[in-house]
């Protein structure tokens, strides 16, 4: 390999890393946002029981 | 709840500032940045691999802070926030180790070296962390697991001065000590980049660490709702 792929390679793996990171945080957001749905649904249930 | 809140109002603010932050980085660090003389464009790891490093230190610090606040004021929030500084400094230590082995592979043929005490150091540190959660998810959830998990939170940041002194203590044929008392050994614009690069980086923790704070505040607070409503 030379030095600027070596560079590249190093760059790029944060890159990767942050990007993994932020999916990973937008996949709990959707779960986050059905449990709020769920609670909500449960919530009107309630208040029509 | 409502401070978690009163974070996502600032959060796409201090975003934008990073990713701007980090285009400035990469502006700076590979077009202004002049080329090293001994190393060549190897060098330019320098830029994100230092400021990594240095940000995964100051998580784990912030991680023991935190465990310190909660022993000593008993406030369950610091648990979450000591856990969460604690995550975010694995994740960069990891980033750490990886971009510190491609450097040390293009600039001395070796990706690794025992010999190196900085090197082995700063493993020791990733790897008392990363038993953190082996600790803490062992343990049911509770006040006993906050305490404990604080206690060996504040363990282990009596390592990161040693791991951070290492450099200068021993001589390292890894690591040349850029920072010595006479001041960087760099040049103006060099130091200019290695400051905006670390800024980002440090941004960027910041950032990561307050979306994941919100996120883990709202699943409690979610999970406590639903415990009411059923």
């Amino acid at each position: 390999m030379t030095g600027e792929e070596y560079v590249a390679a190093a760059y790029a793996i944060v890159f990767v890393f942050v990007l993994v990171y932020v999916a990973t945080i937008a996949a709990k957001l959707v779960r986050l946002q059905r449990d709020t749905a769920e609670l909500l649904e449960l919530a009107r249930r309630r208040e029509q029981a | 709840m409502s401070s978690a809140f009163s974070w996502i109002r600032a959060l796409p603010a201090l975003a934008a500032l990073s990713a701007g932050l980090m285009g400035l980085a990469l502006l700076f660090s590979f077009f202004i940045a002049p080329e090293d003389g001994d190393q060549g464009i190897s060098q330019r790891i320098f830029y994100i691999h230092v400021p990594i490093a240095l940000t995964a230190y100051f998580c784990f610090g912030l991680g023991a802070w935190k465990a310190l606040l909660l022993l000593w004021r008993g406030e369950e929030r610091h648990d979450l926030e000591s856990y969460v500084a604690i995550h975010q400094g694995t994740i960069f230590g990891s980033l750490t180790l990886i971009t510190g082995a491609i450097w040390a592979k293009a600039s001395w043929g070796v990706w690794w070296s025992w010999d190196s005490n900085q090197l082995v150091l700063f493993l020791t540190l990733f790897l008392f962390y990363c038993a953190y959660f082996m600790l803490r998810f062992s343990l049911p959830e509770g006040p006993r697991r906050a305490r404990s998990s604080a206690v060996y939170a504040l363990f282990g940041v009596a390592l990161i001065p040693v791991s951070f002194l290492a450099i200068r203590l021993a001589e390292d044929f890894v690591h040349p000590t850029t920072f010595t008392r006479d001041g960087p050994q760099m040049t103006g614009t060099m130091f200019t980049a290695f400051c905006v690069s670390w800024a980002a980086v440090t941004l960027l923790a910041y950032v990561l660490y307050r979306v994941e704070l919100v996120g883990k505040r709202l699943h409690t607070d979610l999970r406590e709702l639903r415990e009411a409503l059923e």
